[in-house]
């Protein structure tokens, strides 16, 4: 069955879910039913959407999503139930007692189709100018169910504004189904809870708080729900024409670097099974495109376990030897905008303990308009960035006022993994039978560390592989360097590494159980975010957190499903890339030795280091005015 | 005001207009024991006054078999079902008889906490009401050992809604009461088992608990001579429309809707709309059929047409109504509401094909199956029985929907 990975229903909905017995051999732990025309045993409380989806019994869904509980609006996997006046939701209805289900009766069919009939009466558009042609569940339903007209009518004008305003998500009311499967992902999986409900009948739509542009309310970008809905309701704001013109204008020297999560789940978007990194071909494929340079976020990500390991130690050094009481611990990772923005709404008076580097985008930016234009003496007003990114929050990031440290915009535009495979598609090209290349100089290819930054606990894993040799002179006391507390997608992870035998430099940590939390999704955010308020994290030293489930990823910007499933196979080729690497700790990759030597030369933390690689947060509160 | 309070004050009927003192049933009640009461109520056949007509036995019994710390009585006092005044009456005036079956149902399931879900334009009772409970408390019929009997407390507050017709759907009116949006939930489970805060809950309707005080005190037995076999006891009518005496009626079930106009004085009627704007219109040519659950059930709204009346705009009305008041929560309601009303006005413009009405009157059986709750599953019901039963009025005499079907 599947195992739900977030657990967390709001207080309405907990009652809904019929618990299932642990232990199926006790009387009534099972239950006999009949499917149609088989007999199937299944435990006590399975939904018959589940009995039937074990049985290879296809029942049609659209509100239900393997993420969300429960809702049961769509009634699109409506069945008949023996001695039942009502027909009732497979997904909604567990199994208590030895019922009889019919999945395809005359009233079953008749009702699932003008089900699906009112629905694309009110849906908005065409399927050939929507950008989720091909893969959109309502389409899948029409025509699985055969729709060839429009039996109740098709609405002609919109009826809702496009909400254009935010710089990470795009949202279309005149494509919604009201699955609220938005709703749910915003307030019970990330319980950001922007997303509701507003007004009642024919009136009901998705909105914001008083219905205020995006941009204005407490929205921070993660683009989860993009990420749920069926239809393009909801899509990432996409700048592939403006990288196009930049492509096509022979003046500008267009570089990209790509995060390892996209290079992990893009094959999806070319009929791949999950599990597969596409890392070479993808280089390829985006020097086919035209690309002039193609470099590796790992790179900066290796230089964010510098700058933000340097700054653990010393915030530890003030802390212990300094006895400075003003320093912040747990220091918090800043890698993830969602949670940068999420701690900027929420937790406002927490700022501090945050890391100020910047995310490994946002250092590349600053570097590749300083740096690299040096070295390969480009002027930097020609350059134009791009990041391909797993994430609709980082277009949000990219535009931050403060990220112009280069004296330029850092990084010009974040592209999401969606609208990569579009890029490349629109070039003629299929990735999966690109040959392999490698990754351009200066930056070259990066350490394993900086890879495994895509899977939650992946920026634990490598800070404490650096730290804890910088320390001890050691490495880390794990088998293949695999630190198997931060693996794995539990909501809250907590562990310790013991500090023993440190080298000179370091012998006030001798002894010290540095302690680190790793949390994925806003909502687990918000237990660790409670658990600093209550002073339950005052002996913990360094927490990571990732906005999004499953971490980068299961960002806002992959390819469309998700599920736990989905993500788990991702992170399988994540971790399998990284093992097959030579270099996998960030301080023995030679290009950042190079850059510490050549450019940042006083070393992490320096001057320079602090003008481009770091940055600073803006208290925004939960009141926008 | 004052004109409604004088048509209503004609008061006899066979159960809840009759003789009561306050403080009977309660003591009754505790004299008797958990067991005999759901004895009693069993032999009693009453069943659910709201509309849906549950067995109240059931409900009872279902939801004290029910493990839980806490278990709640929630007096749905939502009366939204346009044509429906009959709860108000109780309310303002035999409110002994509600408290003190809530009282009874909480002794019963072991209930420690009773909710009046009081609807929102019924505001102006909110003092009476309260000074009632106050009366009650002091009386010792409220609070803790009630009349002495150890260890059984019960208190009663009351909530008031804020307009919504939907949220007098049990489930919905619960989320309501959480501080949520009023949107029907998914059954199963059902409230007795998970209700307010997910603890066990009997939802019952004002009347269905005003019954219950004479019930135990007269008995089972005296309770089911009134009625027929299959609907139980009397019922309270909200009679109102084209008649000389509108009002509040309370006749035994199994009255005929010829009996009940005779009784209202209604002239010329062409058709009788029972159960309100949810419910089936009946034409001149089954005015003989009775009013009981196995026949016409009903909440007790009836409303009266007469000759002069134009049943398409009498539709109109009831689909508008239902295109505002669905929670917008499920499919077939938010939208299949608005594809009838469109029908309507359609049929209304003469620019429609039978093919076409035919296709809406399938959508409204879809309807009533699928949609979340009663509101979606009951809402096609008018418009499938008055395009039925008065189909030569409107389709009939001008030629209309000849053009291509």
């Amino acid at each position: 069955m599947v195992k739900r990975e977030n657990e967390r229903i709001p207080v309405s909905q907990q009652p809904f879910v019929v618990d299932k017995p642990t232990d199926l051999t006790t009387i009534g732990g099972t239950v006999s039913v009949q499917i149609n025309e088989k007999k199937i045993t299944v435990p006590l409380g399975t939904t018959i959407l589940e009995a039937c989806q074990i049985n290879q019994i296809h029942i049609p869904t659209l509100c239900h999503h393997p993420d969300l509980c429960i809702a049961g609006v769509c009634r699109v996997c409506v069945v008949e139930v023996e001695k039942m006046r009502t027909l009732q939701t497979a997904c909604s209805f567990p199994i208590t007692s030895p019922i009889k289900i019919n999945t395809s009766t005359e009233m079953v069919r008749k009702a699932r189709r003008h089900i699906i009939d009112l629905l694309l009466s009110e849906h908005y558009g065409e399927c050939y100018s929507c950008f989720r042609n091909g893969n959109c569940e309502l389409q899948n339903l029409a025509k699985e169910y055969g729709v060839d007209n429009y039996t109740f009518g098709h609405v002609e004008t919109p009826r809702y504004e496009v909400d254009r305003s935010s710089a990470a998500v795009v949202r279309d009311m005149n494509k919604c189904v009201l699955c609220k499967r938005c709703v749910r992902t915003c307030i019970d999986l990330q319980e950001v809870g922007v997303l509701e409900a507003i007004n009642r009948g024919h009136e009901t739509h998705v909105g914001t708080f008083l219905d205020k542009p995006l941009a204005d309310v407490v929205c921070i970008n993660c683009g989860q729900c993009i990420n749920r809905c069926p239809t393009s309701a909801l899509r990432a704001n996409d700048p592939s024409d403006e990288i196009w013109a930049a492509i096509d204008d022979p003046k500008k020297h267009v570089v990209i670097q790509t995060a390892p999560s996209p290079r992990a789940a893009i094959g999806e978007e070319f009929g791949k099974e999950p599990g597969k990194s596409f890392t070479g071909e993808l280089n390829t494929a985006l020097r086919r495109i035209g690309f002039d340079r193609v470099f590796d976020t790992n790179f900066t990500a290796d230089l964010t376990i510098m700058e933000e390991g340097t700054e653990l130690l010393t915030r530890l050094k003030k802390a212990i030897v300094d006895k400075d009481e003003s320093v912040k611990l747990p220091q918090f990772t800043s890698c993830s905008p969602g949670w940068v923005k999420y701690i900027e709404h929420f937790y406002p008076e927490f700022l501090e303990y945050l890391s100020s580097a910047k995310s490994p985008q946002q250092m590349f930016g600053a570097l590749i308009k300083t740096f690299y234009a040096q070295e390969a003496k480009i002027d930097p007003a020609d350059i134009i960035t791009v990041a391909l990114m797993p994430c609709a929050a980082k277009k949000f990031e990219c535009n931050r006022p403060e990220m112009f440290d280069s004296g330029f915009k850092d990084v010009d535009y974040g592209l999401t993994t969606r609208e990569m495979a579009k890029m490349i598609r629109e070039a003629g090209i299929y990735l999966p039978e690109m040959p392999k290349s490698h990754f351009d100089d200066p930056f070259g290819d990066a350490s394993g560390a900086g890879l495994i930054f895509g899977a939650t606990g992946g920026v634990m894993e490598a800070a404490l592989r650096t730290a804890y040799e910088l320390v001890t002179g050691r490495e880390v006391p794990f088998k293949n360097l695999i630190i198997e507390p931060c693996r794995g997608f539990e909501g809250v992870k907590q562990a310790s590494v013991k500090l023993e035998n440190c080298v000179e430099q370091y012998k006030f940590l001798e002894g010290v159980d540095l302690k680190f939390v790793v949390a994925h999704g806003t909502a687990n955010a918000k237990i660790v975010m409670e658990m600093l308020k209550k002073g339950e994290l005052n002996d913990v030293h360094f927490v990571e957190i990732m906005a999004c489930p499953g971490g980068c990823l299961g960002g806002g910007g992959q390819p469309i499903p998700t599920s736990a499933e989905i993500r788990a196979k991702r992170a399988e080729a994540i971790y399998e890339e990284e093992a097959s690497l030579p270099i996998r700790k960030s301080h023995e990759n030679p290009h950042v030795n190079y850059i510490y030597e050549k450019f940042l030369t006083e070393g992490p933390c320096g001057k320079l280091s602090h003008k481009l690689l770091h940055t600073h947060y803006i208290k925004r509160g939960k009141y926008i005015s | 005001m004052e004109s409604i309070k004088t048509l209503n004050k004609k008061r006899s009927g066979p159960v809840l207009f009759s003789e009561y003192k306050q403080g009977e049933g309660v003591k009754k009640a505790l004299e008797m024991g958990r067991e005999n009461i759901l004895f009693e109520l069993k032999g009693s056949g009453l069943k659910g006054r709201g509309g849906a007509g549950f067995p109240t036995a059931t409900k009872w019994m279902l939801s004290a078999a029910s493990n839980s710390d806490k278990k709640f009585i929630v007096c749905n006092a939502d009366e939204g079902e346009p044509g429906t005044f009959k709860d108000r009456v109780l309310l303002l005036e035999y409110p002994e008889l509600v408290f003190e079956g809530m009282i009874i149902a909480g002794y019963t399931i072991g209930a420690k906490n009773g909710i009046l879900y009081l609807r929102g334009e019924y505001e102006y009772m909110l003092k009476s009401l309260e000074d009632y409970l106050e009366l009650l408390r002091k009386d010792n019929l409220l609070g803790i050992n009630i009349l002495g009997k150890k260890d059984f407390n019960f208190d009663i507050n009351i909530r008031l809604g804020s307009g919504a017709y939907v949220c007098g759907e049990e489930t919905a009116l619960i989320e309501s009461l959480e501080g949520y949006r009023g949107e029907p939930r998914n059954r199963p489970p059902y409230p007795v088992n998970t209700g307010y805060l997910g603890h066990p809950t009997v939802v019952n309707n004002v009347e269905t608990l005003a019954s219950v005080p004479h019930i135990l005190i007269k008995g089972g037995d005296w309770f089911r001579k009134h009625g027929t076999d299959k609907s139980t006891g009397s019922k309270l009518f909200s009679v109102s429309g084209d008649c000389e005496k509108p009002g509040v009626y309370e006749l035994s079930w199994g009255t005929s809707i010829n009996e009940l106009l005779e009784l209202v004085e209604a002239k010329n009627t062409k058709a009788v709309q029972v159960g309100g704007a949810s419910g089936t219109c009946l034409p001149k040519s089954q005015f003989h059929r009775v009013l009981g659950y196995e026949d016409v059930a009903t909440g007790g709204s009836i409303m009266i047409f007469n000759e002069s009346r134009n049943m398409l705009k009498v539709l109109k009305n009831f689909m508008k109504f239902f295109v505002e008041e669905s929670c917008g929560q499920c499919t077939p309601c938010r939208i299949g509401n608005t594809k009838l009303l469109e029908a309507v006005e359609k049929i209304e413009n003469d620019d429609f094909t039978f093919l076409y009405i035919n296709n809406l009157k399938e959508l409204g059986r879809t309807m009533q199956v699928a949609s979340k709750c009663g509101l979606g599953q009951s809402s096609p019901n008018s418009f499938i029985s008055i395009l039925e039963n008065f189909k030569d009025e409107i389709f009939g005499s001008k030629g209309k929907g000849r053009k291509n079907g």
